[in-house]
């Protein structure tokens, strides 16, 4: 079982099948995850780089786990320590990792399409996109898939809505594509000031009103609020916003019973989800956190060139 | 004196409405005569055989960056001229941000004399409006006009400040110098890499809407309006900013305007794997404001001029991220045969696509040259209209090789450029000398 790409840069680029292959290969893969010893000796003598520009905690663990826990060698590059700073442009530092001939190299960039860069000129590395920009954040849609499909077991007809700062969410993005192509159909809700352009052309409902966007829906993914993207506030206070876009148990006694609540983290409690809802009986926050590492040991394995699956 | 007589072309020249079978006879640095086939004699004239070729005015470029001073590792005057005549110009003009500045008259002297020295082409220089293109105090504009400078524009930087404006439209009104504006509301298009659109969003990156340059554009008609000023609108984008100069034009508001070649030919679509050659400003716009544009074309008398926009830029400033990637490509070399295809189109005819390339920004810019007239400077663009090939990156005359055509199959080309009389291209053989 392999995916006939060489980069990973993106859900708009994968088939069905190929999501379907990568979530059938993390479930093998979870298991090793509940194991006394967690390490399997499937990507032995593969060098995998974690080239991370911008701050992440969860996603560069996370990937940094999910290699070791296949045995390759895991080297994170964090741009702050690296020539970056000193004025090294994105591309002579790809060229000088991949002289050292790494098999893969994930990266997380702030510039949407840094990932396709990378891919365009290092013929012989395999890119894992970590998050580029507002584009996408391919590894996070497939760890929520992979958490609904645990629940749900099917997606086909489910409706899901995402609710928040969808202009500057790569989340957003991949999870829109992820949930079209496995057959749900998905709603985005936010004042107009943070929906982006022509985004109803991506097949979605479009919904300004909460309670109205939400009629319905199976699942809820409350996208967080990044303030650090925002030049000019799209909406006056936090505390207006919270108001009238964020999740409360008023709102969520309006749900269906079965409702599945998400969010990609960090939370910022209190603003997009009550604090009692990040932690109560709806919630799969945690749930996605640990999915995370066993789609993240699928994408390295089925990116690394190795065709035995080895656990 | 020299003679040489191109004969068995097909002339065109918009200035004096003709376009046939016609000889034209040079002497020295002048026209002599231009006469219906064979009525030329001249037996001890130099003959160039222009069989089916088109005889054109010499193209003239009212938009390029040469880059000298400042950022020569992008582009000098003389590769920049070299890929002009090798793409049929035998004018070009340069914008002012070099570095220094093209502000004062020290900086157009050197320009003057680095073209004279080691230029394949005419060129003419646009000084800043502003000191240090900085939108604070005026430059020295009656000094840039005095040492040639043609127009006056701070270009990419535009002049957000209404009043600032106002002042530089009134003073270069009294030194009769057009002022070039690159209409962008900064304010709506900070951050944003490219047209707004559907593109835009799912490719996660800012996007800049149409209204950033409709409203820009509208303000400078109305303070053209408000000063008798004459405002020429460069690189104009969208379909509200075509109907705005229209209507200003109707109302004999004295505003001219230009398009480029990438504005007629290419849309946001291309930018679908964040490929930083179709990173423009104004950015690549949407398939119904390239249809404007066309019918526009079609409609004539609202495009005043063709002009490339060359900017030629370095793989660091283009190989890189597609948000921290300078703007703007290279054109010189491929403006000919992309209007060659409005025309094989029906988009617009033989003659008036000419006319944009030589009396027309001849006439914004108050140039004697575009013409085929008798007594007028030699210059003149001969180009084989069917000449098929393959843009190919190694062979471009540039110093900077930023294009997206690059491997794009184009038809249409300069075959030989003549400046003052003298051939500076021909291509069997290349770039075959300085003009001066």
């Amino acid at each position: 079982m392999n995916l006939d790409r060489k980069d990973m840069l993106g859900i708009e680029d994968l088939s069905r099948k190929e999501i379907e292959i990568i979530l059938e290969t993390a479930n093998k893969f979870a298991e090793v995850t509940n194991r006394p010893i967690k390490k399997v000796p499937t990507l032995r003598g593969k060098t995998v780089i974690c080239l991370f520009f911008e701050n992440s905690t969860r996603t560069r663990t996370s990937f940094e786990i999910a290699g070791k826990r296949l045995s390759a060698d895991v080297v994170n590059v964090s741009a702050q320590a690296s020539s970056v700073k000193k004025g090294e442009t994105l591309l002579d530092t790809a060229k000088n990792l991949q002289a050292m001939h790494p098999d893969i190299i994930v990266c997380r960039h702030s510039s949407a399409g840094a990932c396709h860069v990378l891919a365009r000129y290092l013929k012989n590395t395999s890119i894992i996109n970590a998050g580029d920009g507002a584009h996408e954040h391919p590894s996070q849609a497939l760890l929520d898939m992979m958490t609904v499909m645990q629940v749900k077991k099917k997606v086909d007809g489910l409706k899901v809505a995402i609710v928040g700062d969808i202009t500057h969410s790569r989340v957003a993005r991949s999870n829109i594509y992820c949930f079209q192509k496995m057959g749900a159909s998905v709603a985005v809700v936010g004042p107009p000031s943070m929906l982006p352009c022509s985004i109803k052309d991506m097949g979605v409902d479009v919904y300004y009103n909460l309670k109205e966007g939400l009629k319905g829906a199976d699942i809820v993914m409350m996208l967080r609020i990044q303030q650090e993207r925002i030049s000019h506030s799209p909406f006056p206070t936090l505390r207006e916003y919270s108001r009238h876009y964020g999740l409360n148990n008023e709102t969520i006694s309006t749900l269906k019973k079965d409702v599945l609540i998400m969010h990609p983290g960090p939370v910022n409690r209190g603003v997009e989800i009550d604090p009692d809802i990040a932690d109560g009986p709806y919630s799969l926050i945690l749930s996605q956190v640990t999915n995370g590492v066993a789609v993240r040991m699928a994408l390295l394995y089925l990116f690394s060139g190795v065709k035995t699956l080895d656990i | 004196m020299k003679k040489t007589l191109i004969k068995n072309g097909r002339l065109i020249d918009p200035s004096q409405g003709i376009d046939g079978a016609f000889d034209l006879l040079i002497s020295g640095d002048k026209i002599a005569q231009v006469a219906p086939q064979g009525r030329t004699s001249a037996a001890d004239a130099e003959i160039i055989d222009a069989k089916g070729m088109v005889v054109s005015p010499g193209f003239i470029d009212m938009h390029t960056h040469l880059r000298e001073p400042g950022f020569e590792y992008k582009e000098t005057i003389a590769s920049g001229t070299a890929a002009a005549v090798s793409g049929g110009f035998t004018s070009v003009c340069c914008m002012a941000n070099t570095d220094p500045v093209n502000d004062n008259a020290s900086v157009t002297d050197y320009i003057n004399r680095k073209a004279h020295d080691s230029g394949f082409c005419r060129v003419y220089p646009i000084g800043a409006v502003t000191k240090g293109l900085k939108g604070e105090e005026l430059a020295s504009i009656a000094e840039l006009k005095t040492s040639g400078c043609v127009a006056i524009s701070d270009d990419g930087n535009t002049l957000q400040d209404g009043n600032m404006m106002r002042l530089a439209l009134s003073y270069a009104k009294g030194f009769d110098l057009p002022v070039i504006t690159h209409s962008m509301d900064k304010s709506l298009s900070e951050n944003g890499h490219m047209n707004e659109s559907f593109m835009s969003t799912k490719l996660g990156i800012k996007g800049i809407p149409n209204a950033a340059e409709d409203i820009m554009i509208a303000r400078d008609i109305m303070l053209a309006e408000l000063t008798g000023a004459h405002v020429h609108v460069a690189h104009l984008s969208t379909r509200q900013g075509i109907r705005l100069v229209k209507e200003a034009k109707q109302r004999g508001i004295k505003v001219t305007c230009e398009v480029t070649p990438h504005h007629f030919t290419l849309t946001d679509a291309s930018l679908s794997d964040y490929n930083t050659n179709f990173k423009m400003s104004p950015p690549l716009r949407s398939a119904d404001d390239v249809r404007a544009i066309k019918e526009a074309l079609s409609e004539k008398n609202i495009f005043d001029a063709i002009a490339t926009d060359h900017a030629p830029h370095g793989i660091i400033d283009k190989e890189i991220e597609f948000d921290k990637a300078a703007s703007g490509i290279i054109g010189l070399e491929t403006a000919l045969p992309l209007a060659l295809a409005l025309v094989r189109d029906g988009v617009l005819g033989l003659d008036e696509m000419i006319r944009l390339f030589t009396m027309g920004p001849a006439g914004v810019l108050g140039l004697s040259g575009g013409t085929l007239k008798e007594g007028a400077a030699a210059d003149i663009t001969i180009f084989d209209p069917d000449h098929a090939w393959v843009l190919d990156r190694r062979r471009i005359v540039s110093k900077s090789k930023n294009s997206p055509f690059i491997d794009m199959p184009l038809k249409g080309r300069a075959i030989k450029t003549i400046v003052s009389g003298k051939l500076v291209f021909d291509a069997m053989r290349g770039q075959t000398g300085v003009h001066s």
